[in-house]
């Protein structure tokens, strides 16, 4: 049988099963980021923190979590931790697993954010006796999240491929129950065709919103002071607006 | 301008505070001694103007009033004030003083308006229009109103500055400290900054200024503060130093620096 049923392909396309894993997908994605982020943030800042058992512990986390597979993780936390008497269902074993590694990689993109934001700009902020929290939420934040968005956008655009390494550990997102219907029916390209469409329009629609992002955040950089500027790589937006 | 001796080395009249005051104030780098045992006292209304050679604690000096920097050693008053690691006291002395930086440290995510209402509205508690009220005003003392709209990034390093000086004049302070506002200026943008600096001055602003514009210090200036090496080597008033440095350190710069 050497032929391609494209019919078959878009029936499965607008499958009921198969879109039910897509909104899995999403929804393990968007949570791996909101908790992420949150998670992310924590560790960055006990990564910058002078005392040194809390940055030696959030530098351990950063390494263990960066340097072993998602892959590994998951098992182990499904598979792996019942043995200890720790044992979650799989849908949480897969939410903690995809946001603990995620952390890992948010961290450093947060940190590196909050780092190129010159000294010079808190300076500022202390000369015009602005509160520290004043200072974080109306000064730093908002120019360091506009360095992090480009990586950040990479890492969600990583993190939702990633979420198909959930299917090992039984969770029914794309690829679950793409192998579900392929065991099924033995359409295996056609299957997958429709699983790949779905990511690609998937991470193309989150190219699209980490542009708007871009854009939108990027509007003041133009050209920006000479030192606060050194640190800063331009952004997309920032390009467009210098030409 | 004050000529008298006394009122030139800024000793307080009787009953008056002077603006800052300094005694004994050491500042550590490491092993390395950035301010060695300072003494100033600044007279309310007084322009001091602080030069020396690159890494004499010029800058340090005056990033210590405001507690930009910390000192190691020795007592600061700020209007009778002292700066100690009480939180009250930081806060009431960075209320009474605004600082210019050479590299003018607008805050680029925000229009030049948004840059100079954000201290009046989160600091001072005024609302958003009051805030605009005095920030147009200012605005307008720098000549450059017509630019309130734009971000720190479309403006010249000249309107850049002169909007530092406008965001900072905004609070109201007492005391103005300005760390080289001209060095990171192209030459044609320098004039523009020193005139707002002397219209300043002539109304009666207690300034502190590091900067190499010899040529402002001579006009401007009640007193010239000489350091090297992190010490106070002279102080006079500008004719005096002008034209009679009294250190052999203060010559040899000043033959560099007037060629």
């Amino acid at each position: 049988m050497t032929h391609f049923n494209l019919a078959a392909s878009v029936d499965y396309f607008f499958n009921f099963f198969l879109m039910k894993g897509v909104l899995v997908t999403i929804g393990l994605t968007v949570a791996g980021v909101v908790g992420g982020l949150i998670l992310g943030m924590g560790i960055a800042l006990m990564r910058m923190s002078s005392n040194p058992v809390l940055s030696g512990f959030a530098r351990f986390y950063i390494w263990f979590f960066r340097g072993t597979p998602l892959l590994i993780q998951l098992v182990v936390i499904y598979s792996g931790l019942p043995q200890l008497g720790i044992k979650f269902d799989v849908i949480t074993c897969a939410l903690v697993g995809l946001i603990l590694n995620e952390a890992a990689y948010l961290a450093e993109i947060v940190r590196s954010g909050f780092m190129a934001v010159s000294a010079g700009q808190r300076e500022a902020a202390w000369a015009l006796s602005l509160s520290r929290w004043v200072t974080f939420r109306r000064i730093t934040l908002p120019q360091a999240f506009r360095l992090m968005i480009p990586p950040l956008g990479n890492s969600i655009n990583s993190l939702l491929k990633a979420t198909s390494l959930a299917s090992v550990i039984s969770v029914e997102e794309i690829m679950r129950r793409s192998d579900m219907l392929m065991q099924e029916h033995f359409q295996i390209l056609e299957v997958y065709a429709a699983a790949t469409a779905y990511y690609l329009i998937l991470t193309s629609v989150w190219d699209v919103a980490q542009r708007r992002l871009e854009k939108h955040f990027g509007r003041s950089s133009a050209t920006r002071s000479r030192r606060s500027n050194a640190t800063a790589p331009p952004t997309q937006a920032g390009l467009e607006a210098r030409a | 301008m004050a000529t008298d001796i006394d009122d030139v080395q800024g000793q307080p009249r009787k009953g008056e505070v002077a603006a800052v005051r300094m005694e004994a104030v050491y500042k550590y780098y490491g092993e390395f001694t950035a301010l060695n045992e300072i003494d100033l006292k600044v007279a309310s209304g007084e322009k001091i103007v602080i030069c020396g050679p690159s890494g004499s604690g010029k800058s340090t000096l005056i990033r210590c009033i405001n507690h930009i920097e910390k000192h190691d050693q020795g007592l600061i008053y700020v209007n009778g004030t002292e700066l100690d690691d009480q939180r009250k006291n930081i806060d009431a002395i960075r209320r009474d003083t605004g600082m210019v930086f050479q590299s003018f440290n607008l805050f680029p995510h925000m229009t030049t308006l948004e840059n100079c209402i954000l201290a009046p509205m989160t600091v001072n508690g005024m609302t958003k229009q009051e805030a605009k009220d005095i920030a147009m005003h200012f605005l307008t003392k720098v000549r450059i109103p017509e630019q309130a709209e734009k971000f720190p990034g479309q403006l010249s390093g000249g309107q850049q500055q002169r909007v530092a000086i406008a965001r900072a004049l905004c609070m109201r302070p007492k005391i103005m400290l300005f760390d080289e506002p001209t060095s990171a200026l192209d030459p044609e943008m320098v004039k523009e900054v020193l005139e707002t600096m002397k219209k300043l001055a002539e109304e009666g602003m207690t300034m502190l200024c590091v900067t190499h514009e010899m040529g402002f210090a001579r006009e401007v200036a009640d007193r010239i503060v000489f350091m090297n090496e992190g010490k106070i080597v002279e102080q006079a008033a500008p004719e005096n130093f002008f034209n009679h440095p009294a250190s052999e350190r203060a010559r040899t710069f000043l033959e560099q620096i007037l060629h």
